[in-house]
């Protein structure tokens, strides 16, 4: 930001605001926990670019807090659904680090046996759902897993992720109708992190509220920017009760940002620095962050401390994946068809 | 041994499946109120009511998407479309979803699920409407295709379909709902990749399925009037293919054509003549010939569409000409 003192001040008042809150513990958790995405993608980037992992690598760099408040906002027996952006779910939701780096370097061990790469993540045991990556397809999928939650009165609601660039896609559009029909356990997620690919949504959006498309599937709606994990969490989870309690889906629109480009063949050359740095003060991250030094008094040498762990950890993760055995050949075989 | 139609055969078929499996639920367009446009499933609202026999919207991606995410679950969806003709728009579904999440999740998720419907041309239904969809399917690893002729095969083969734990594609045929046949009343099923021997002969053998089987049983009865006795193997599984029974077939008749009710450029038609040449390919006296569709869309006039379709005329011109007789 180039403007003066009295900008500064205001941001931290807001800040301060913001977060008063919520007490110290909850702060640090919803650091530490996006902190732990963040430095696992900027390792998953480093990786890449040492030819460690091949083919689309896309990073959830400015968009952790989605992830994080996602997990405070669901039950047990919930499922997340997400594309090819899943990283953060999988690490929010409970995965094994060191399976999901196995998973991006093609190793036995990863999260899929090396089978699906990081566009292609599922974790039954810790309720991640994918994992697809052909843009839109995934919506008539976690429709059908709420249409077997009302029919075997499993008690679970379906949370299904997608970007900006879906929603013009015609399976979100039959999958949302039936949802609507059937009055599905189920909550619609857009996050719009602003660009389909490379192109603004200014050129791919008739209208600029993706949220006004609930009026004609007879949902419920909400739209908001993404600051915070708390509030994300709240209204995620005011999603989540609806469905689980009246059967009533709701679409929402997280609006929120991605630092990196669309994929690590992405330089992001489209957008100018002025506008990556106004989303900068934005990012839940360093939001959070600015607020354990500015109302709970965290020093540099505390916080890198806890930085310094988190990075161990991922680190760690990322030489399990380097050192474990690829799949035997025979794997290739595996699961196509079962009980041949 | 009752005497029922293809069309109540499946009826039956998914009616023991849905009193024997709970999860077990039937959904498509018009399958409920209406009785399934082709009454497939007729009464099966009434028997089972709206929760197990869902009528939907015409949303074949949406409806064949929530099926899969549905068996994902644990639920035996049974899918129907109302023709395979609408299957296209739900393509991305079936090759993307259904044929790859086992594989795909390392076998976290399994798809249970049967996708039926008519395929290929009924009568003067246009181009877009008359299409056999058995190649797209039979060439994805991750999936089973099944054609069936008659009622026997359709109940019994259905009925293990839906029991089969992989996602099965099953074809069935406007023209033939109304072919009559010997069901047994007691309980039985049909093992998926196994053909079936429509016909014993000595002097060629024909290899077919779906609409392609009472075709070949006509040729047979044609070139028995000159003294060509015809064998006619039903494949009635094209994926996995029971290509044994027709390589044993091959060797003792030393003469193959493959009658079929498909377009003749790079389908499974090509398939079961690959295999025949890799794996009888000494005791083979003559090119193996294809009868199908001719290459082209269908036309709507009847004439024209004819002139299209395999006879059993021309398919007895190819067992004359693989015996190089006329």
């Amino acid at each position: 930001m180039t403007a003066a003192g009295p900008t500064e001040v205001s941001y931290e008042d807001q800040l301060k605001a913001a977060f008063k809150d919520q007490s110290k513990d909850d702060i640090l958790r919803d650091y530490l926990a996006m902190l732990r995405i963040r430095r696992f993608e900027e390792a998953a980037a480093r990786a890449y670019t040492r030819g460690k992992i091949s083919g689309f690598l896309h990073l959830y760099i400015g968009q952790e807090a989605i992830a994080v408040a996602t997990q405070q906002a669901i039950q047990p027996q919930d499922r997340v659904v997400s594309a090819y952006r899943t990283h953060g779910f999988a690490l929010a939701l409970g995965s094994d680090p060191k399976a999901c780096a196995a998973e991006l370097f093609g190793k036995a061990a990863g999260l899929v046996g090396g089978i699906g790469g990081s566009m292609h993540f599922f974790d039954k045991a810790h309720q991640l759902w994918g994992g697809y990556a052909i843009i839109g397809n995934h919506i008539p999928v976690a429709a059908g897993h709420a249409f077997a939650s009302k029919y075997t009165g499993d008690g679970a609601v379906t949370l299904v992720f997608m970007g900006d660039g879906a929603v013009g896609i015609g399976p979100v559009h039959e999958g949302m109708t039936l949802a609507g029909i059937w009055k599905l356990p189920i909550v619609f997620v857009v996050e719009n992190n602003q660009y389909s690919m490379g192109t603004p949504l200014s050129r791919t959006l008739p209208v600029e509220d993706i949220t006004s498309r609930a009026a004609g599937y007879g949902f419920k709606s909400d739209r908001f920017h993404v600051t915070s994990v708390a509030e994300t969490r709240d209204r995620i989870g005011a999603a989540v009760k609806r469905a689980r309690e009246d059967n009533q889906p709701t679409l929402l629109e997280l609006i929120t940002y991605r630092f990196r480009g669309h994929s690590m063949s992405d330089p992001a050359k489209y957008r100018q620095k002025e506008e990556v740095e106004t989303w900068r003060m934005q990012d839940p991250l360093e939001r959070t962050l600015r607020a354990l030094q500015l109302l709970h008094g965290f020093d540099e040498a505390a916080l890198e401390q806890l930085d310094g762990e988190v990075i161990a950890e991922v680190d760690a993760a990322y030489e399990f994946a380097d050192k474990a055995p690829p799949p035997l050949p025979e794997a290739r075989f595996a699961n196509i068809l079962v009980g041949e | 041994m009752a005497i029922l139609q293809i069309r109540q055969a499946i009826r039956d078929a998914m009616k023991e499946e849905m009193l024997r499996d709970e999860r077990v639920f039937l959904m498509g367009e018009e399958v409920g109120h209406y009785n399934g446009a082709y009454k497939a499933s007729e009464g099966l609202l009434e028997q089972f009511g709206p929760k197990r026999v869902i009528d939907t919207p015409i949303v074949e991606t949406g409806f064949s998407g929530v099926g899969i995410g549905a068996a994902m679950c644990g639920l035996r969806p049974i899918i129907e479309f109302m023709t395979f003709n609408f299957s296209a728009v739900a393509f991305d579904q079936i090759m993307n979803n259904a044929a790859k999440i086992r594989h795909m999740t390392n076998g976290q998720f399994g798809v249970p699920i049967v996708f039926r419907g008519p395929n290929a041309a009924a009568h003067m239904l246009g181009s877009t409407h008359s299409q056999a969809f058995e190649p797209y399917y039979a060439h994805i690893p991750g999936l089973k295709v099944i054609a069936v002729a008659t009622p026997y095969d359709a109940k019994g083969l259905l009925k293990s379909a839906i029991r089969d734990d992989n996602p099965v594609i099953f074809l069935e045929s406007e023209l033939m709902y109304s072919v009559k046949g010997e069901v047994p009343d007691e309980e039985y099923t049909i093992p998926i990749g196994k053909a079936d021997i429509k016909r014993e002969g000595k002097h060629v053998t024909v290899v077919t399925w779906g609409q392609g089987v009472p075709v070949s049983l006509k040729t047979a009865e044609l070139a028995a009037k000159e003294g060509i006795e015809v064998e006619v193997i039903d494949l009635r599984t094209l994926r996995p293919m029971d290509i044994e029974t027709v390589i044993t077939s091959v060797k003792k008749t030393n003469r193959a054509v493959v009658l079929f009710h498909d377009w003749p450029y790079g389908g499974v038609g090509c398939e079961v003549i690959a295999q025949i040449q890799e794996l009888a390919f000494d005791h083979l006296d003559a090119p193996v010939l294809r009868e199908c569709y001719e290459d082209v869309p269908f036309p709507y006039a009847d004439n024209l569409e004819q002139l299209v379709l395999p006879t059993p005329e021309k398919g007895l011109a190819a067992v004359k000409k693989v015996l190089y007789r006329g």
